[in-house]
């Protein structure tokens, strides 16, 4: 598609976040609110204190890693005898079982999809405030997938919901969830709130500013 | 203050962008960032509506039939879909019940009857009370709504109990794959430019 080179804001518009109107920018105030005129959302020029909001939720997320994954997410007690696991232990008996392709998927879903996450973000808020000029495209790509690749860390938690339903034969083996599944569980949504309120537009305003 | 419809900013990088009519099938990308902009889809209303109504009934059987059934030592333990969830609550970790709950049942639920309740009366040229109240929660489901993720979950937890028990999958599980397809091919079958426009057409 061929575009101009204006951007919407240029222009003295805003596109809408919900149904892509675009509506004036308000005479009075430049990050003023308008209701959109078409699906009656919140227009926005750019999302609200989206660095101090996305910095707020990654610091979060940042400090519950650790409970994440040093507590464990569950305990299995088969013959009354509890054993423990961690996010990773989970992976390291799954290779010790022999099921390498599944350890691989847990490794990359619950270790390296959060660990990826809370970097790139952190890169991107670091090179939007401090103004960078490098590859807007590829940051805008980065963003992208991390937008879409958060959900897919939810495996484990979703493993261990199964996992309750089904091994509950008191006698012989129950498992039960451990504080680190809440954690863990609390660093995707977060992570997945501040992919949310980084506005990637931010790294094309820069561009912009000195061109 | 309504601007025409043929100028579009990417959501993205804030670009303008002219957009000529597309034919069927075509799609629209950013110019500057490779965003996608615009996609035109054939019968798109048609296609959604049936794909969605599939998408209600499977989801009426993957929460009543048996999803899975466990057997160890001549034991069987039956479990359903919720199984799960209740199984949190009463270990007092609600957050995480109510987390499985959300993204396993409620938002897919709210998503297909979200759909529903906007695009049938709109294909019939009437405009439902607080449509676009609804549409715009129809598109935020998409995030919260993780049954593709579930299911890989399951998959997991099958490999994990392979050696240590016999485990047999159930209807439930059977129509919850068949409801995670038809709810993705009701969602790229669904053109939310088409559904914003008829709903401003019908004021
Ligand atoms: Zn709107
Ligand atoms: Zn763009």
């Amino acid at each position: 598609m061929r575009g101009s080179s204006l951007t919407a804001a240029r222009s003295g518009l805003m596109s809408c976040h919900a149904c892509h109107q675009l509506s004036r920018i308000p005479r009075m105030s430049i990050d003023g609110v308008v209701i959109c005129p078409r699906c009656e959302a919140h227009v926005h020029l750019r999302k609200p204190n989206s660095i101090s909001r996305t910095w707020a939720l990654l610091i979060a997320a940042y400090i519950l890693y650790i409970p994440a994954n040093l507590l464990p997410v569950m305990t299995v007690i088969s013959f009354g005898k509890g054993e423990a696991d961690t996010i990773l232990s989970g992976v390291k008996e799954l290779i010790h079982a022999g099921m390498l392709p599944i350890a691989l998927l847990v490794f990359f879903a619950s270790i390296t999809v959060p660990v990826l996450k809370l970097l790139t973000l952190t890169f991107l808020l670091l090179s939007v405030q401090y103004k960078s000029q490098w590859r807007p495209r590829e940051r805008t790509v980065l963003y992208r997938i991390t937008e879409l690749v958060g959900r897919w860390s939810m495996i484990d938690i979703f493993m261990i919901s199964i996992l309750i339903a089904l091994v509950k034969l008191q006698a012989v083996a129950t498992i039960e969830p451990g504080a680190g599944a809440i954690s863990f569980a609390a660093v995707v949504i977060i992570t997945m709130f501040a992919a949310m309120s980084f506005d990637p537009r931010l790294i094309w305003d820069n561009i912009e500013e000195k061109a | 203050m309504t601007m025409p419809h043929l100028v579009i900013a990417c959501h993205e990088c804030d670009l303008l962008h002219r957009l000529h009519s597309l034919r069927y099938g075509e799609r629209a990308k950013c110019s500057r960032c490779g965003a996608a902009l615009y996609a035109r889809k054939r019968d798109s209303f048609l296609h959604t509506i049936l794909l969605a109504v599939t998408s209600l009934i499977l989801f009426a059987l993957a929460n009543s039939f048996p999803f899975m059934t466990f057997e160890l030592h001549g034991r069987v333990q039956q479990s359903l879909l919720s199984t799960g969830v209740w199984e949190f609550f009463e270990r007092g970790m609600w957050e995480l019940g109510l987390l499985v709950l959300a993204a396993s049942i409620v938002f897919p639920f709210l998503k297909i009857i979200g759909m529903l309740y906007v695009l049938v009366p709109l294909e019939f040229h009437y405009r439902p009370w607080k449509a676009a109240l609804v549409f715009r929660m129809v598109e935020q489901c998409q995030t919260w709504a993780m049954m593709d993720v579930y299911l890989l979950g399951v998959i997991v937890a099958v490999v994990k109990l392979a050696d240590l028990a016999i485990l047999v999958p159930g209807v439930a599980l059977y129509s919850f794959v068949a409801l995670i397809i038809a709810l993705a091919a009701a969602d790229s079958a669904l053109d939310p430019h088409e559904v914003w426009e008829r709903m401003e057409k019908i004021r």
